[in-house]
């Protein structure tokens, strides 16, 4: 199977790999794992007082598509408010990077991990 | 198809390889399509299909885990193809954590050691959850059976991890 040239390029060049301090509280983390092939990606946003995410960072283990999938998703929330990131679908990164069927599942993974992230920052700030 | 049924053993997790290979041979030689070739077409085409069928529940019997889902799915609790994100934070960190292991063994002044770290990890973990997944099948209620299925989905990444960590120590060598 072929990956397109966009996938490619984030797998070759991933954007904001790296970490953020867990216990910073402007940082929320989301965790979400693929059992049926054993991906796991977390994704964490650097959110202000504002609710406007200023930062992402994420690591993945996982396939090129499940790598480009998250590299794309830290470039598209930066300077979203949350509310904004959570309207990010799964079929909007899938038709950007061009995933086969067989590959929708790594884009359904970095739509969950925006999710995860935000019910953490939620969780977090009491609201 | 109740591959349980199939193979006249007891529907349940706990399985003797030994015989589950033994009434393999025999089904095998039953339903070998040459034994059926003077037969009609009917006939010959229900011994393929059988043939194949006892191929499939062989294959699914022999892994624990495909024997965990079948189980499972005869009991009405379908898993397998399923596209749906594990979310469990401290369950991923973990294998987060593992994985960061894994991909410090090519650099690291001693790999072996570090190849020996991991294994030991995985096998106790995966032995830990392959317990707990035979405690809630055995329980045979829905409650442990939704237990059980995501013990299955747990021990899917700890099996990743083996074949990762083979993958490692082959390049190694």
């Amino acid at each position: 199977m072929a990956y397109s040239t966009k996938v490619i390029d984030h797998y070759e060049n991933p954007r904001n790999v790296g970490s953020f301090a867990k216990d910073d509280p402007s940082i929320a983390t989301g965790m979400v794992g693929a059992p049926a092939c054993g991906d796991v990606m977390k994704l964490q946003l650097k959110i202000n007082d504002q609710g406007i995410i200023e930062d992402a960072k994420f690591k993945t283990y996982g396939c090129g598509s499940a790598i480009a999938s998250s590299s794309l998703v830290t470039e598209w929330v930066k300077g979203k408010s949350i509310d904004e990131a959570a309207l990010i679908k799964n079929t909007d990164i899938a038709q950007e990077l061009a995933l086969p069927p067989v590959k929708i599942h790594c884009s359904i993974l970095a739509e969950d991990a925006i999710k995860a992230a935000i019910a953490d920052y939620k969780q977090r700030h009491g609201n | 198809m109740n591959y349980f049924q199939l193979f006249h053993l007891p529907a349940q997790f706990e399985l003797d390889l030994t015989e589950l290979g033994t009434r393999y041979l025999e089904l095998q030689r039953q339903f070998h399509p040459d034994k059926h070739a003077a037969g009609s077409e009917r006939d010959k085409l229900m011994a393929v299909q059988q043939a194949a069928n006892i191929n499939d529940a062989y294959h699914s019997l022999k892994q624990p885990l495909l024997r965990a889902e079948h189980l499972l799915a005869l009991r009405g609790l379908k898993i397998s193809n399923e596209q749906r994100s594990f979310m469990e934070p401290a369950f991923l960190m973990q294998q987060m954590e593992l994985r960061e292991l894994l991909a410090e063994i090519s650099d690291a002044a001693d790999p072996d050691a570090l190849i020996d770290e991991a294994d030991q990890q995985i096998q106790q973990q995966k032995k830990a959850l392959l317990r707990q997944l035979q405690s809630a099948l055995d329980a045979n209620n829905p409650e442990h059976d939704h237990q059980a299925a995501d013990i299955i989905r747990k021990l899917k990444f700890f099996f990743k991890l083996q074949h990762e960590l083979e993958l490692i120590e082959q390049t190694q060598d």
